[in-house]
């Protein structure tokens, strides 16, 4: 988690910037005058809180798209370190290669096997490119279904963090099929016996985010987004401009609360006041909390009953009306 | 060919006129011109408009191609055609049966962009006749039942939405039970934005069927045409027991659009055609239309004995 210093604001958080920024300078006029500040500074404290009360209760869509990709935001590594124990990252799909867009291995969470796996994003310019910004190829999509298949063999839960742009739309990615990947993906976790839990932690784009985003069920972090198409792109297709993201994402319904209002995810995981980038720890604490019993009820469910309960609750997903046809 | 696919690609995504089926734009034209006649008259009534084919340039009348089932003549480019087309051109006698013609649209999000979704869809009712982007019909080909879903390119870029999802999962439930096999022929831009995550959401809700259908071991034969994009190549159209495509079709999961804009690079000729997802692995076979009918009867003989 980056120290206060290094911290970047989003548009929106320069209030909270502002009041930072204040107590250093007391601080620092404090130490030199040898003043006891202590009281202004609470105060200021208090502020702060009272300022990220205030932001995150009055987030547009757009907002929320923002905060999911918040530079400083915890990625699916920083929650795996910190959830689990014992974690042995396995690579690749041992067919074409490593891809280092999507992390996972066998991990202990509360004493307990799981095998746990997401998309990872990079924390710097380096390890952007190295992670190719949480977009994975085909070959990630299978090294993800290696281990669901790994997983099944020995009978462990399947945990899923979900964080992508999309999955990536390249040369190489359409000559080893990518459609064909997701389409596998999809088609195999539908009917993985053991249970499959997936947290959408960040950004759920598309057809990359379901990729490995198939589960008995399927939880939201609170600040953060899952639809059929970023806000930029539906903006650019339907409005013919980059302006209308704003719209864009308002129009797409696109945040936790709607999610579960349509029921097309099972819940919404709260996240640290002011967002998960603001305490890394607590947000893998309320996470890992919320996992923990769910693992344990889905356990309990016969395996065949549990792929018949997960076909079942897609098939509800969508809308139509029924007239009366003479067939 | 890459190009001129993906301008008329984005108009149909976004419900826009764009280039219609070769079918469809020939009785658009007739509406145009203000001969308005029933469908079975213009069937019979002599047609004197002629088709330019725009791979070749040769032209022909309408008739003809459509005597030649679209194909062209010259050059066997494949032109764009709709559902009732190819179960004209599948089953015997031109006999069979729709079904869940009566699941409907709606406009549950209240989605409006620059336009209202609903407005969208009832320009795309008026300007297709069609129930929605994806029909189901039963009949027999060369004796041999069969459940075909088709889409059509000019309802709304044949997205996938609720209607398309809910109609393929109908389908594959009758055919697990009658034990009939199915095929589906994939014609679409993508996921049907209008109806945001739930579009996206019939993805898991038709594999999952489709994954029933396997058990019970009934076959599953996916058709490519042009083009076969984004959500249908990320689901069901890849994941046939036989994977065809159409020749020159254009199949893929990224527009070649955005390929361009993310790797800033040109793409190779030929790039995403149903020859090269051939040649990459991921299509059993490329079959021309005029040959359609017979080699989809023999696969369904093979499965049967
Ligand atoms: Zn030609």
């Amino acid at each position: 988690m980056p120290e206060l210093a290094n911290r970047q604001f989003l548009e929106f958080e320069k209030p909270v910037k502002e009041l930072y920024d204040q107590i250093e300078q007391l601080k620092a006029t404090s130490e030199k005058n040898k003043l006891d500040l202590s009281d202004s500074i609470k105060e200021l404290e208090d502020r702060i809180v009272a300022k990220k009360r205030d932001i995150t209760e009055h987030l547009s869509a757009w907002q929320k798209v923002q905060l999911s990709r918040h530079p400083d935001r915890p990625y699916t590594l920083a929650y795996i370190n910190r959830m689990c124990t014992n974690f042995v990252e396995l690579h690749g799909d041992r067919n074409f290669k490593d891809d280092k867009a999507i992390v996972g291995g066998f991990a202990q969470l509360d004493g307990e096997t799981v095998m746990i796996m997401g998309q990872q994003k990079g924390i710097n310019t380096k390890m952007r490119q190295l992670r190719n910004f949480g977009m994975a190829n085909p070959e990630g999509y299978r090294k993800a279904l290696r281990l669901m298949k790994l997983a099944e063999k020995f009978n462990k839960p399947v945990i899923t963090l979900v964080d992508t742009p999309g999955a990536f739309p390249g040369i190489e990615a359409e000559e080893r099929g990518q459609g064909e990947a997701i389409a596998r993906n999809i088609y195999e976790m539908m009917q993985l016996k053991v249970p499959i839990i997936c947290v959408i932690i960040g950004e759920g784009a598309s057809g990359g985010a379901l990729g490995i985003g198939v589960g008995d069920r399927v939880f939201m972090m609170e600040n953060t987004w899952y639809t059929v198409i970023s806000p930029e792109s539906c903006s650019s297709i339907l409005w013919r401009s980059w302006d209308m993201k704003e719209k864009a994402a308002d129009e797409l319904k696109l945040t936790p609360d709607h999610m579960l209002k349509f029921r097309l995810v099972d819940g919404v995981i709260p996240e640290p006041l002011g967002g998960a980038h603001w305490d890394y720890n607590e947000a893998a604490a309320i996470l890992k909390k919320h996992l923990i019993p769910v693992v344990q009820q889905l356990k309990k469910i016969d395996p065949r009953k549990r792929v018949e309960e997960r076909i079942e609750k897609f098939s509800r997903m969508g809308f139509w009306e029924e007239n009366a046809v003479n067939q | 060919m890459a190009l001129k696919i993906e301008e008329d690609f984005d108009d149909q995504l976004s419900g826009e006129p764009g280039k219609t089926d070769a079918s469809t734009s020939r009785w658009f034209k007739r509406m145009k011109k203000g001969i308005n006649t029933s469908t079975s008259e213009k069937k019979e009534a002599p047609d004197g408009l002629w088709t330019k084919c725009p791979q070749c340039k040769y032209t022909c009348t309408t008739l003809d191609l459509k005597e030649n089932l679209y194909v062209c003549p010259k050059c066997e480019y494949h032109h764009r055609i709709g559902s009732t087309d190819y179960f004209e051109i599948l089953f015997d006698d031109k006999q069979y049966t729709e079904f869940f013609a009566g699941v409907k649209s709606i406009d549950y999000l209240g989605f409006n962009d620059l336009k209202p979704y609903k407005k969208r869809l009832e320009e795309a009712y008026y300007k297709t006749g069609l129930h929605d982007s994806l029909t189901a019909a039963l009949g027999k080909v060369n004796g041999f039942e069969l459940m075909v879903c088709c889409m059509d390119f000019n309802f709304i870029g044949g997205s996938l939405g609720s209607v398309m999802g809910e109609k393929i999962a109908r389908a594959a439930d009758y055919c697990r039970e009658h034990k009939v096999p199915l095929m589906i022929i994939s014609k679409s831009g993508g996921a049907r934005m209008m109806e945001s995550a739930f579009s996206l959401m019939q993805l898991p809700k038709t594999l999952g069927k489709l994954t029933l259908l396997a058990e019970a071991g009934v076959p599953y034969i996916s058709l490519c045409t042009d083009p076969t994009y984004g959500g249908t190549t990320a689901s069901f159209a890849m994941v046939g027991d036989i994977n065809i495509g159409e020749p020159g079709a254009m199949i893929g999961f990224a527009g070649p659009r955005v390929i361009r804009e993310t790797i800033k690079k040109d793409l190779p000729d030929g790039f995403q055609s149903s020859e090269f997802v051939m040649n990459h692995g991921f299509l059993d076979l490329i079959i021309n239309r005029k040959q359609l009918k017979e080699k989809i009867s023999t696969l369904l003989l093979l499965f049967k004995h």
